[in-house]
C-alpha cells in the first residue's frame, strides 16, 4: 500500500481523506470464487487501472463498487464512508459500462441528463450543454443512441457518467468495442479529462497497452488476486511474478540455478553460462529460478563478432525465424539448450537484418535482468491468441 | 438489344415484386369483397351473395338486422375488458416468469405455450365441463364468457411481453440504477417504457382475438350472443350485408392504428432528425 501512495501521490496535493478503499473484498459464486479478499487502496484523483484476463475478477470487483454486486465479505469504504451495501443509486459512484448501456427510448441530452434529473437537480439544461461540449457532441442532442456510431455513444455514456461529478468514476473496458485508431484517440482524451476534472477513474481493462497508456497506478489481477501493483514503468520492468511478467508485454524466461548473493547482486547459473541481477529485482533467494529478461533487452550479434555495450553473454544460439515490423526486427534465437529467446532490435540501420540460420551471440546488461521463483509456471500469463 | 431480351431482364429485376403483389393480392382479396359487400344492396333475393345493387343504405343503418346491435356491443365490451385483465395479469405473469428465479418456473415457462397450443374446441369444452360441473351451468354468460377469453388471451400476452423482456439489456436498468434511479424510478423510467411496446402489441392481439372467438364463446356463452355468433347464426338464413359494414370498419380502424403509429414515428425522427 505505502509503495502505492509514493507512485502516485507525489505531484499531487495531500490527499486521502477520500481514497476508495477495499478490505478483505471477496465475492464467491457457487461454482468459484471470482475475488479472493483484496485489499485495495486507490487514491482520490488516481486513475487506477484494474488489468487482467478474462474472468480475472477485475470487473466483478468493479460491479462491487458500483454497487450492482453484493460481496460475500469484507468491505469497501470511499473516505471514511462505508458504502459496501449501499444501494448503487446512493453512492457517489458511477459507472460507463462496456457496452454503454445507454437508454435507447430517450435521446442523447435527456440520457446525459438522466443522473442530475432523478437526484431532483433543476434547470439541468446548461450543464447537459456544458458536458455535451466537453466530448464534442452538441450537434447531436437530440439524436437517439441508435443513431450515433460506437465512438459517439461511447462519448455520452462518459458524458452521463461525468455529469454527476462522482467522487469515483468506474469504466468498465470502455473501448472494447471501438477499433484500434479510435482507442488510441479515445486513450488519450479520456486521460486529458480525467487530468482535468480530477476525479478518481478506475479503469478495468484486459489490454496491457490501453493500462500503461492512461494510468497512473496498475493493478494486476489474477484468478480473483492482485499479481502486483504499481506505476507501470515499475510493473512492466521489474515484474515479480511470471503472470506480471508475461502478461505484461512479454518475457524471456530461463531456468537458472541461484548460486548466492555477492554485493547488490545476486549471482545465478544459466546453463553453464554465469549472470547477475540486482537484488532489488531478484525475487527468489536460493535453488532454483527464472531468470527474465524483456526482448528488446537483449542484444544479438553474429557468433564470435563483438556486442555493443554488452553485459552478461550467452553463446551458442542460431535465428530460426525473422519478422521485420519496420521499427524493429524481431528474432526468434534457438539456444543450445533448445529454448527459444525473442529479441527485439531497433532498426537503428547500424547493421544488416540477420538471416535464418545464422549462428549468434546474445547478451544483456545485468541491470535489466529479473529473478523469478521457480514454482512459477513460466508460461501463465501467456496469451493465446 | 433485342426486344426479347429486354424484357427478360425487366422481368428478371421485377419478379420478386410480381410475386409479392401476387401474394398480396391473395391475402387482400376476401377484404376487397367484404368493403364492397358492405355496399350492396341485396333487398332483391335475400339468399343469394352476389352484388345486385350499390347503396349508402348499410352504411347509414348498420345496426338494422335485429339484435346484431346487441351482439357488436357485447364482443366490444368483452373484448375490452379481457384485454385489460388479460393484459394487466399477463404483463405481471410475464415479469415474474422472467425475472424471478421459483421451483416450477421452467414448467411453468412451458406450460404458458399450452393453451395456445390446444385446438379451442378442446378447451371450450373442458371449461365448459368445468363451469358445469361446479354449479355455474344456469349462469353461463357475460362473466363465463370474459373467464374464457381472459383465459386463452393470457398466454399470448404472457409469451408477447416475455419476449420484449427477455429482449432487454439488463444493463440498462443497472445503468438507471448507478445513475441515482431507485428501483420504483428505474422500473417506471427505463424499464416499462421499453418493455410497453410489447405490452400495447400484446393489448391489440388480445382484442382481436377476443373479439372474434366462436368456439370458446359458443360452448360458454348460454343465452348471450356475440358478434361472431350473430354472424354465424344469420348465416344460416342469409347473412344481412351490414355484418360487411362491420367487419369493414373494424379494417378500417386496424390500419388507423397502424398508419397513425407509423405516422407518429416518421414525426418523432423528423424532429429527431431537425
Amino acid at each position: 500500500m505505502s509503495q502505492l501512495h509514493e507512485s502516485t501521490t507525489t505531484d499531487r496535493p495531500a490527499s486521502g481523506s477520500r481514497d476508495l478503499r477495499l478490505s478483505g473484498l471477496t465475492k464467491e459464486y457457487a461454482a468459484f470464487t471470482a475475488v479472493k479478499s483484496l485489499d485495495l487502496v486507490m487514491p482520490q484523483g488516481s486513475f487506477f487501472a484494474l488489468l487482467g484476463p478474462s474472468g480475472c475478477g477485475k470487473t466483478t470487483t468493479l460491479r462491487m463498487v458500483a454497487g450492482l454486486e453484493t460481496p460475500t465479505s469484507g468491505a469497501i469504504h470511499l473516505g471514511d464512508t462505508e458504502i459496501t451495501y449501499a444501494k448503487p443509486y446512493k453512492r457517489p459512484v458511477n459507472t460507463v459500462f462496456q457496452n454503454y448501456a445507454l437508454f435507447p427510448h430517450l435521446n442523447i441530452s435527456k440520457n446525459v441528463a438522466f443522473g442530475l434529473e432523478r437526484r431532483g437537480v433543476k434547470n439541468v439544461g446548461q450543464q447537459v450543454a456544458d458536458m455535451l461540449e466537453l466530448v464534442e457532441l452538441t450537434s447531436q442532442a437530440h439524436k437517439k443512441p441508435a443513431q450515433m456510431s460506437g465512438g459517439q455513444q461511447q462519448r455520452v455514456a462518459l458524458a452521463r457518467a461525468l455529469i454527476n461529478q462522482p467522487e469515483v468514476l468506474l469504466l468498465d473496458e470502455p473501448l472494447g468495442a471501438l477499433d484500434l485508431k479510435l482507442r488510441r484517440g479515445m486513450q488519450l482524451e479520456l486521460k486529458r479529462i480525467q487530468t482535468e476534472v480530477g476525479l478518481t477513474f478506475v479503469h478495468v481493462t484486459h489490454d496491457q497497452e490501453e493500462a500503461m497508456t492512461m494510468a497512473d497506478t496498475i493493478a494486476v489481477m489474477n484468478q480473483g488476486v492482485i499479481e502486483q501493483m504499481g506505476a507501470p514503468n515499475d510493473l512492466y520492468e521489474n515484474p515479480k511474478t511470471t503472470f506480471v511478467a508475461n502478461f505484461l508485454g512479454q518475457s524471456n524466461l530461463i531456468e537458472a540455478e541461484i548460486q548466492g548473493r555477492e554485493g547488490g547482486q545476486v549471482k545465478v547459473r544459466v546453463q553453464g553460462a554465469l549472470a547477475s541481477i540486482p537484488t532489488e529485482r531478484a525475487h527468489s533467494e536460493s535453488g532454483k529460478g527464472w531468470l527474465g529478461i524483456r526482448p528488446e533487452k537483449v542484444l544479438i550479434a553474429e557468433a564470435g563478432h563483438p556486442i555493443d555495450a554488452p553485459g552478461d553473454v550467452i553463446t551458442g544460439g542460431f535465428i530460426t525465424d525473422v519478422s521485420f515490423v519496420g521499427v524493429s526486427t524481431q528474432y526468434m534465437v534457438k539456444m543450445p539448450w533448445g529454448q527459444e529467446l525473442m529479441v527485439f532490435e531497433q532498426n537503428t540501420g547500424a547493421r544488416r537484418m540477420l538471416p535464418v540460420g545464422t549462428k549468434v551471440d546474445v547478451s544483456w546488461r545485468p541491470e535489466y535482468a529479473f529473478l523469478l521463483d521457480a514454482s512459477q509456471d513460466a508460461k501463465a500469463g501467456i496469451e493465446e491468441d | 438489344m433485342s426486344t426479347l431480351a429486354r424484357l427478360r431482364r425487366w422481368i428478371g429485376k421485377h419478379l420478386v415484386l410480381g410475386l409479392g403483389l401476387l401474394v398480396l393480392v391473395y391475402t387482400f382479396v376476401p377484404i376487397a369483397v367484404v368493403v364492397l359487400m358492405s355496399f350492396n344492396n341485396n333487398s332483391k333475393s335475400k339468399n343469394v351473395y352476389k352484388f345486385q345493387d350499390f347503396t349508402w343504405n348499410n352504411w347509414l343503418h348498420p345496426f338494422k338486422p335485429g339484435g346484431m346491435k346487441d351482439s357488436v356491443i357485447l364482443s366490444i365490451e368483452i373484448a375490452l375488458l379481457a384485454t385489460l385483465v388479460a393484459t394487466i395479469l399477463g404483463t405481471l405473469a410475464a415479469f415474474a416468469l422472467s425475472r424471478h428465479k421459483f421451483v416450477g418456473r421452467k414448467a411453468a415457462n412451458l406450460i404458458i405455450f399450452l393453451p395456445m397450443a390446444s385446438p379451442e374446441i378442446v378447451m371450450g369444452s373442458s371449461l365448459l365441463a368445468l363451469f358445469v360441473s361446479r354449479g355455474f351451468g344456469g349462469q353461463l354468460g357475460f362473466i363465463t364468457i370474459l373467464i374464457a377469453h381472459v383465459m386463452f388471451c393470457l398466454s399470448f400476452v404472457i409469451v408477447t411481453v416475455k419476449a420484449r423482456l427477455s429482449g432487454l439489456d439488463d444493463n440498462l436498468e443497472q445503468a438507471a440504477m448507478d445513475l441515482y434511479a431507485n428501483e420504483v424510478q428505474t422500473f417506471w423510467r427505463v424499464t416499462f417504457p421499453l418493455v410497453l411496446p410489447g405490452i400495447i402489441g400484446a393489448a391489440l392481439l388480445s382484442f382481436s382475438l377476443s373479439f372474434d372467438d366462436f368456439i370458446v364463446t359458443n360452448l360458454n356463452a348460454g343465452q348471450e350472443v356475440t358478434f361472431p355468433m350473430f354472424v354465424y347464426g344469420a348465416n344460416q338464413r342469409g347473412v344481412p350485408m351490414q355484418v360487411n359494414v362491420i367487419g369493414t370498419a373494424m379494417f378500417v380502424i386496424a390500419i388507423a392504428i397502424v398508419l397513425g403509429n407509423e405516422i407518429f414515428r416518421r414525426r418523432q425522427e423528423k424532429a429527431l432528425a431537425a
